[in-house]
Parts: structure tokens; C-alpha cells; sequence
């Protein structure tokens, strides 16, 4: 099925055009609403959102794919992104990627088999005093260790 | 100079319950005498104002901010835009989402009385993707800022019109250049323009624009109630002023640091911080973000947070993200850590900084994992030099310089990987 908008994402859409002087100008919050809508932002939603903006699905796809936190694919339930920069590493980030990777028994870009869990590694979250950080969907967790870690997947499941 | 007694000119709410809510923050004195004290001057005395208080930008460059302000042309016959960096992203920062989230309405007053002094009636706050707090508390403030009328058709009763919206990044650290985050509104992709023509001229769809950092208009609500004077009490002559200090690392207490510009490195790390952790010896020290060239322990002795002693020290004051390491620390696994951060995020547009990031990213690797060459320091050093002032953002410059700083200072970290073959023990990079 083509994508379509619900109606109450098609509003805040309408609402979103007229924050700008220029179609185009909407397509960042655009994919964000198509993200929010399905989850993650499909080949066939980015057509439908050239044709509302006015651009060639090509500049769409480009620009969903200049950015780290737009989903061209489904991720699990539980987006777990590790922060790997410096302060965080200085901290044991690197541990506790390698706790996830084993534990999960899934890479880093990978979903769990059950669709429960997904893994990356993401760079500075503006978290390095309470390193080391991870986000979980939009929540942040701070100070982590394993036991930490262990107790947060435990409460997700 | 002593350690401030109480929070200063930025963080005076942080501690308070509910700081982000309009109703601790008009009774605590916001949306009240800076704002008036704006309305009754002209757009000139207000910028007049912020010229004498002598602030600097905080986004980075420290660029002063009432003559960035006066460089916006009049009368061009289009609209003015603000455009509010809220796109914090450099490595060892993490002041501005402590002003986000902890005091929302003081940033919208700055951004009232930015705009006033500019003629611009509408703002956009460019906020990072995964700001998910900040995002809904500024949100929040915004909804209810347009609900007391201090944001819409008449700010505070006034003929003076001001919309502000939120446009939320996704996830690319380049968007925090000026250039590209007007790119990342206009067109979508976040690649850094050519300047000139300077964004204060041809910005925002092709109007008049000025950036400016959070923490720069945070300020603005003290400096217009109190006073140039007032502010100027703080600081060095060159740097007026308080500023934030993100500290992390290996230090006691990390945390974000309201200080007097001036104030000394050491001091901060062993009086504010409490000391290095597990009894170990200070190593290094990252100033102002990971675009910044490094110090060693002896640096720190004599260097003072402002903008002037960071330069005569060969480092940079930068966003203030000041990252403390230990003796353990093996400065190329450090620096190998950022050169892949770089590598990451480099938009891609110039040769030198596409190709220059992902090879000083290899040439790292191959030293930690099967140990390096002399030949290998002259070529870092050589693809530093062809890396600096050569593209059209400074991205570039801020991996090369780095690079060049490690290799000055910490020559040994270097050498102790030439004498081994195979995998150090730090070889793990993620
Ligand atoms: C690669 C790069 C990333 C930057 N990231 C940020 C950022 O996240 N936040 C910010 O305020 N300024 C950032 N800057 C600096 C901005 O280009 C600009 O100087 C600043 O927003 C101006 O505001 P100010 O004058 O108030 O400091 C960055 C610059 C570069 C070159
Ligand atoms: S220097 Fe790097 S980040 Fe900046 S415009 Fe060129 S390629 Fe892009
Ligand atoms: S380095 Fe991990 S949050 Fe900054």
C-alpha cells in the first residue's frame, strides 16, 4: 500500500509547511513525521514525500541518507545506541559495546531475530559527564557499567 | 580570580525545581526589566549594549557578538532571520543541553531581544535530533510564551511582531557549522556553503541571517537588565565575562562549570573537579572540544580559561569541552578514537578533507594494530599540512590541527608503537 499520512500526522504536516517560506524547507520535519508515523522511512514514503514537497525523490533519498537517525530500515522495539567518542571511551564504552554484541549475540547495524533489540554505536551524545551514555529510543541512560546495563535490558523485556 | 560563590549570569536557575517552567521563571525576574529596558532603546542602543558587554560567541569561534550583530544590512528590503544553534554535537560538550533543558524561557528572552536588535521577526531553533528532553521543554516554553502573548503578533503588548520555530537536526554533526545548518533548513542535506558571501548578508534563503549559539543568547537576559558594566565585572579585559565549561574524563567530579573567563585550568581540574580519579597523574588535557590541539600536564600549570591564554598556549578555548586523561592514557588510541569521529562525519564536498580524514583515520589504525614507522609520523604530519585552509569549512582544519598537536606533544606515544610489532593491548577501537 502506498504511503499515506493518518489524519492527525496530516495536520501537524499542513501545520509544518507553514512554518517555512519554501516547500522544501519542510523535509527534514516531514521525514521525521514519516518516522514517527511507520516507524522507519520506506523507498515508497520518500516518493510520496517528494511528490507533497515538490522535489525529485532522488534529493529525498539523498538527504534521508546525509543523517544517522533517519531508519531506511525496521529497527527493533529497543534502539540501543552506545556513544563511542572519547569521553565515553575513556570510560569503558568500549566494554560495554562488546557486553551488548555478546549478550544480544547480534553486530553492531543488527536486530535481534524476536525484533526486541537493535545495536549501534553512535558518536558524542552531549552525555561525557555522566559517561559512559547510551541512548535507548529517545531516553537517555547515564554512568553505565555492565550491571547497569544488564539490569536496564532486563526491565525492557 | 576566586571561584564564584554563587552561579553567575547563565546558570542561576539550574538548581532550582521546575527552572523550565514560565512560572519559576518570572518569579525569579524573567520576561521583566531586561525586556523592558529592550523595548525602550532603539534596535542600535540594544545592539550598542551588547557591543560594550564585549560577548563573545560561545558557539566556537568566540566571534564578538553586538559586531556580528551590526554587519546585518538595513533596509534591504527583505526579512531578517535568527537562526539558533542548538545543534551541540562537539566531542566533550554538553553545556547547551543543560541550558535546554534546565532553563528553556531564558534562551526564548534572548532570542526576543536578538531579534529585536536585528529587526527580525522570525527565528529558528535548529536543535539536535536527539535532544529529546530539550526538544519537548522548549517546546513547552514556546507554547507557553505564545500563550502570555510574550512570543506572536504583539511581543509584551508591543508593535513588534516574533515568531520562533523549531527545526530538529538528525543526526550529523556538520550541521553545527553555521552554513550548513542554513543548508540543512533550506535543502535538506547539511553541506557547508563558500563565505563570502557571509551568512549576516546572504543567509537563510537568501536573507539576512545571523547565527548564534545558545549559550551566547542565554546571556543576553543578564546583560540587557544588568548592564554591560555589570557583566564586564567577570572576565579578562579581551574575554568579558562567564562562560560554561563542560568537564569530563578522568576527574572527580565532572559536570558543567560556570566560570569567570580567566579562570585557571589547574584550579578548575583540582579545586572545582576535586582531582583526577584513582590517585592517578594528570596526562593531557583537551580545552575546548575535540577540534581543539592538546595540552600536556605542563600546559595546564600556567593556562587560563580565555581565549587569549588558550591561543598562547597553542590551543583554542573552542565550545569549552574540556576533557581531562590520566597517565594510562595512550594519546594515539586517543586520537586515533577522534580521527574516526572526523572521518564519520566529514560531509564529503572537498577532496582534501574526504580522502585527508578517512587516511589519517587508516594510517591510526594500522599503528595501533601492527605498530607504525617514522615514515608514518611524516606522512600524518604531511596530510595535516594539505588538509588546513584548503576546504570550504574548517571541519578539516579541526582534525588536522589536532593531529599535529599529538604528534608535537606526546612524540613518545607515537614511538612506542614503532618498536612493536602486532596488536598493542589498546589496539580495540570501536
Ligand atoms: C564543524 C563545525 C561544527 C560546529 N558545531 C557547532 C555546534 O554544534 N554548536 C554551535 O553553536 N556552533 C557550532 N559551530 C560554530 C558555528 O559555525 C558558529 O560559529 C556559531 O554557531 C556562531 O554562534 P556564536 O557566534 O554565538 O558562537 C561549529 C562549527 C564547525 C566548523
Ligand atoms: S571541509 Fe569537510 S566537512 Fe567542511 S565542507 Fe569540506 S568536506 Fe564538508
Ligand atoms: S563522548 Fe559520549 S556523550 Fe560525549
Amino acid at each position: 500500500m502506498l504511503f499515506q499520512f493518518n489524519a492527525q500526522n496530516q495536520k501537524k504536516f499542513e501545520e509544518l509547511l507553514s512554518h517555512y517560506p519554501t516547500k522544501v524547507a519542510a523535509l527534514l520535519p516531514t521525514l521525521w513525521l514519516v518516522q514517527e508515523q511507520e516507524g522507519n522511512i520506506s523507498f515508497e514514503a520518500m516518493e510520496v514525500v517528494a511528490n507533497l514537497l515538490d522535489v525529485s525523490p532522488a534529493h529525498v533519498y539523498s538527504v534521508a541518507t546525509f543523517y544517522t537517525m533517519y531508519h531506511l530500515k525496521p529497527v527493533g522495539k529497543h534502539h540501543l545506541q552506545v556513544c563511542r567518542t572519547l569521553s565515553c571511551a575513556l570510560m569503558g564504552s568500549e566494554n560495554l559495546l562488546e557486553h551488548f554484541k555478546n549478550k544480544l549475540k547480534i553486530n553492531e547495524g543488527e536486530v535481534t531475530p524476536d525484533g526486541r533489540f537493535s545495536l549501534c554505536a553512535v558518536e558524542c551524545l552531549a552525555s561525557c559527564g555522566t559517561a559512559p551514555a547510551m541512548m535507548v529510543n529517545e531516553t537517555y541512560h547515564e554512568n553505565l557499567n555492565v550491571q547497569k546495563v544488564d539490569q536496564i535490558l532486563k526491565e525492557l523485556k | 580570580m576566586n571561584a564564584p560563590k554563587k552561579q553567575l549570569v547563565l546558570t542561576n536557575r539550574v538548581g532550582i525545581p521546575d527552572s523550565h517552567t514560565l512560572a519559576v521563571y518570572q518569579k525569579t525576574g524573567g520576561y521583566s526589566k531586561a525586556l523592558s529596558k529592550t523595548f525602550s532603546q532603539t534596535p542600535d542602543g540594544v545592539i550598542e549594549e551588547v557591543k560594550n558587554s564585549g560577548l563573545r560567541g560561545r558557539g566556537g569561534a568566540g566571534f564578538a557578538c553586538g559586531m556580528k550583530w551590526s554587519f546585518v544590512p538595513k533596509n534591504t528590503g527583505k526579512p531578517t532571520y535568527l537562526c539558533v544553534n542548538a545543534d551541540e554535537s562537539e566531542p566533550g560538550t554538553f553545556k547547551d543541553r543543560l541550558l535546554l533543558e534546565k532553563d528553556p524561557h531564558q534562551l526564548i528572552e534572548g532570542i526576543i531581544i536578538a531579534c529585536y536588535a536585528i529587526n527580525c521577526h522570525t527565528a529558528y531553533i535548529y536543535i539536535r535530533g536527539e535532544f529529546d528532553l530539550s526538544y519537548k521543554r522548549i517546546h513547552k516554553a514556546i507554547e507557553e510564551a505564545y500563550a502570555q502573548g510574550i512570543l506572536g503578533k504583539n511581543v509584551l503588548g508591543k508593535n513588534y511582531a516574533l515568531n520562533v520555530y523549531i527545526h530538529r537536526g538528525a543526526g550529523a554533526y556538520i550541521c553545527g557549522e553555521e552554513t550548513a545548518l542554513l543548508e540543512s533548513i533550506e535543502e535538506g542535506k547539511g553541506q557547508p556553503r563558500i563565505k563570502p558571501p557571509f551568512p549576516a548578508v546572504v543567509g537563510l534563503f537568501g536573507c539576512p541571517t545571523i547565527i548564534n549559539n545558545v549559550e551566547t543568547l542565554s546571556a543576553l537576559p543578564f546583560i540587557l537588565s544588568e548592564g554591560a558594566t555589570a557583566y564586564k565585572k567577570w572576565g579578562t579585559e579581551k574575554s568579558p565575562g562567564t562562560k560554561l565549561f563542560s568537564v569530563s574524563g578522568h576527574i572527580q567530579k565532572p559536570g558543567v562549570y560556570e566560570l569567570p573567563l580567566g579562570y585557571s585550568l589547574k584550579k578548575l581540574i583540582e579545586e572545582n573537579c576535586g582531582g583526577m580519579t584513582a590517585g592517578k597523574k594528570l596526562k593531557a588535557v583537551i580545552p575546548g572540544g575535540s577540534s581543539v590541539p592538546i595540552l600536556t600536564a605542563k600546559d595546564v600549570e600556567t593556562m587560563m580559561l580565555d581565549y587569549e591564554s588558550a591561543i598562547a598556549h597553542g590551543s583554542m578555548l573552542g565550545s569549552g569541552g574540556v576533557i581531562v586523561m590520566n597517565e594510562d592514557v595512550d594519546m594515539v588510541w586517543a586520537l586515533k578514537n577522534l580521527t574516526r569521529f572526523y572521518a564519520h562525519e566529514s560531509c564529503g564536498q572537498c577532496t582534501p578533507c574526504r580522502e585527508g580524514t578517512g587516511w589519517v583515520d587508516k594510517i591510526l589504525y594500522r599503528m595501533l594494530h601492527e605498530g607504525g614507522t617514522n615514515e608514518d609520523l611524516n606522512l600524518l604530519t604531511d596530510i595535516s599540512h594539505n588538509m588546513m585552509g584548503k576546504t570550504i569549512c574548517v571541519l578539516a582544519d579541526a582534525m588536522a590541527m589536532p593531529v599535529l598537536s599529538y604528534i608535537k606533544k606526546f612524540p613518545d606515544d607515537f614511538r612506542n608503537h614503532f618498536r612493536r610489532t602486532g596488536s598493542s593491548p589498546r589496539a580495540k577501537v570501536i
